[in-house]
């Protein structure tokens, strides 16, 4: 498949965008100015970056505990995202989420919450609404390999067949549920084989490689409209930080449990090392342009940390606003 | 016979209202486990399917996390799900999207996104039932944060809180007990809304409260007929809704009868009684001439057997050999 200098340039800028932000949050939560759980998305930004851009702004996401890239790629608002995450009153929920509960409904990222497969069947739900409205618009659902120990996702797949909903089941699998090697908590390593019982197409593609995962996508999105859906995807990648914050730092000692020489393999596996040695290699695109994308992101995050730190505290007596709507 | 006359059972007026809401409102959509048979819904749902059709009327197979889940999912995208559990027992394998996520999205999100959903719950005491079958779970739900609770005691109600429910923009825990629906009272056949956080006189009375909600309603009527022959005159209050809870009414009748005696089809420990209770302790302890009593199920699960269900349910006469003690 070729695709168009823009499309590619699009893809390296979502990336590159997520990584740099992610990473402008390590220091901030190694000082607590950040004290709410971070579990960052660096090394796993091709899966939303190549996920989202195969969707209309129309479409809806739903994602997890890990969803800064999620929220980012789907158009999110940068500024918005840090001071959510700072604690702030201008964050995307106004200080009442934190970083596990992401929403930005203006450009249909619905929601992120940390409950493992817990989003799955509202993503389901919306993908009836969009059924039941015949409007075109389709839904993904991103969860983790270990939201595949969760019995809703089951009951999920089943009912998106049998009704044949436009929902994209996209499991991110980073080889890890928490502390647990995938190898000691599934039977058999056959995640993208979930969907096949249920009749539902199903993929499995490398999650670091931004392409392939946009090629899929695009795929299951055209089926999805075209009322074949759903279509299950897993995408194999890594998590280049810890489990929660930075590493799986406690105590100050270095305690992640992932072998250093595996840690070592996928570094060189970097989703966005990886796509500037095809950008540069295997099309026109320069190295220039690639550093102007770099700067560009840099200066984003440093006005949206400018935006979060400025942004006030919500106050004591807002405590219980927000709880029912009037 | 006029309007102001016609009589409806309480399943029926929950039908009415739902094909009343239907047709007024393309976003509201019915699901759950047997909406299109009569043996797990009675006649609530008759006529539904036929009318609003299988995109609207949502049968499902027995998958009640991914189904709630599923509504709480539909309310976000902007639709109005009432999603049935036909025993509300079944509900508990629901609390995640109940609990964490519906309860939760609005505060969570900053108040960015709403929830209009109607978790609507059966509860089918008695029949030799037993422990799964037979729960009254309504104390879990008054708990959270995020939920209301509405608890039908009549027709008239039943209709006018489910409408109100479905037209709110939260999430409605709406509980009916399948004992109550062969009642009938005249029950208007315009759509109007029985406002939730607002009880009804049932009876007015002097002596003493008895404050009561859902099935235990017509219970503490009755019991209050027997008192009367013993000269209490006892007031009844139906609270309706266990959340929000009518604390005004409440305060006010215990302040003019100075006895408070709470009739629930829960469980006493931590029961929505309890609640009451705290509620008039709190803002109302000097208007009290005597110890407030719950008359609420003993702390075991529901039993099977007819001789145990009879030792198990609280009725009229629980409630007036408590009452006499009060005097």
């Amino acid at each position: 498949m070729t695709h168009s200098k823009k499309f590619l340039l699009s893809l390296y800028r979502s990336m590159v965008r997520m990584r740099i932000c992610e990473e402008s949050l390590v220091e901030p939560i190694q000082k607590k100015e950040v004290r709410c759980p971070c579990h960052l998305y660096s090394g796993e930004e091709a899966i939303a970056a190549g996920v989202c851009a195969a969707l209309t702004d129309k479409d809806y996401v739903f994602g997890t505990h890990r969803s800064h890239g999620h929220y980012l790629a789907k158009g999110g608002d940068m500024a918005e995202l840090v001071a959510e995450v700072f604690g702030k009153e201008g964050g995307c929920c106004r200080g009442r989420g934190g970083s596990m509960h992401l929403i930005a409904p203006e450009c249909r990222m619905l929601g992120s919450a940390p409950i493992v497969a817990g989003t799955i069947p509202l993503a389901l739900g919306t993908a009836l609404a969009s059924s039941i409205r015949k409007d075109g618009h389709v839904v993904v659902s991103f969860f983790g390999d270990g939201a595949t120990g969760e019995g809703v996702l089951y009951e999920a797949l089943n009912f998106a067949s049998l009704m044949k909903l436009p929902i994209l089941f996209v499991c991110e699998n980073n080889l890890y549920s928490t502390h647990m090697p995938l190898r000691e908590c599934r039977a058999k390593n056959n995640i993208f084989e979930t969907g096949k019982p249920f009749g539902i197409r199903s993929y499995r593609g490398d999650g670091n490689d931004v392409l392939t995962v946009s090629e899929i996508s695009q795929k299951a999105v055209a089926l999805c409209r075209k009322g074949e859906g759903p279509v299950f995807m897993e995408f194999m990648t890594y998590r280049l930080r810890g489990h929660v914050g930075p590493d799986d730092n406690i105590q100050g000692s270095y305690t992640d449990i992932r072998p250093k020489q595996e840690i070592e393999r996928w570094r060189r596996k970097d989703p966005i090392k990886r796509f500037e040695r095809f950008l540069t290699g295997s099309t026109s695109i320069d190295r220039k342009t690639l550093a102007r994308i770099v700067r560009q992101a840099e200066e984003e995050v440093a006005a949206a940390h400018g935006f979060a730190r400025t942004s006030p505290f919500p106050k004591k007596g807002d405590l219980t606003h927000y709880v029912f709507e009037d | 016979m006029s309007s102001r006359t016609r009589k409806l059972s309480y399943s029926l007026a929950i039908n009415e209202a739902l094909h009343q809401m239907m047709a007024e409102d393309p976003d509201v959509i019915l699901i759950g486990q047997g909406v299109k048979s009569p043996w797990y819904v009675g006649n609530t749902c008759q006529g539904l399917l036929d009318r609003f059709g299988a995109r609207r009327i949502i049968d499902t197979p027995v998958s009640e996390n991914a189904v709630t889940g599923l509504a709480v999912g539909a309310a976000l995208a902007g639709l109005r799900p009432i999603v049935v559990h036909p025993r509300m027992d079944f509900m508990l394998y629901a609390m995640d999207p109940i609990v964490n996520q519906a309860a939760n999205w609005r505060y969570m999100c900053g108040g960015k996104a709403s929830v209009p959903v109607v978790f609507w719950g059966i509860i089918n005491r008695g029949g030799e039932q037993a422990a799964q079958h037979s729960q009254a779970l309504h104390a879990l739900f008054a708990h959270i944060p995020g939920l209301k609770v509405v608890m039908p005691a009549t027709a008239r109600d039943a209709k006018g809180l489910l409408i109100a429910a479905i037209k709110d923009n939260n999430p409605v825990v709406f509980i009916d007990d399948r004992s109550l629906y062969s009642q009938k009272e005249a029950v208007p056949e315009r759509v109007y809304e029985v406002p939730m956080g607002k009880a009804a006189v049932r009876k007015k009375g002097a002596d003493l409260t008895l404050a009561a909600i859902s099935n235990m309603v017509s219970e503490s009527l009755r019991a209050a007929e027997t008192l009367a022959i013993d000269g209490i005159d006892a007031e009844v209050l139906d609270l309706r809704t266990a959340k929000p809870l009518d604390e005004k009414t409440l305060l006010s009748s215990v302040r003019k009868t100075g006895r408070l005696i709470v009739a629930d089809g829960g469980w006493t420990t931590c029961g929505f009684a309890a609640e009451v209770v705290a509620r008039v302790a709190e803002k109302g302890f000097t208007d009290l001439k005597a110890p407030i009593r719950r008359v609420a199920l003993p702390d075991c699960p529901a039993p099977a057997s007819r001789t145990l269900e009879e030792a198990y349910y609280r009725t009229r006469e629980d409630i007036v050999r408590t009452a006499k003690e009060l005097f």
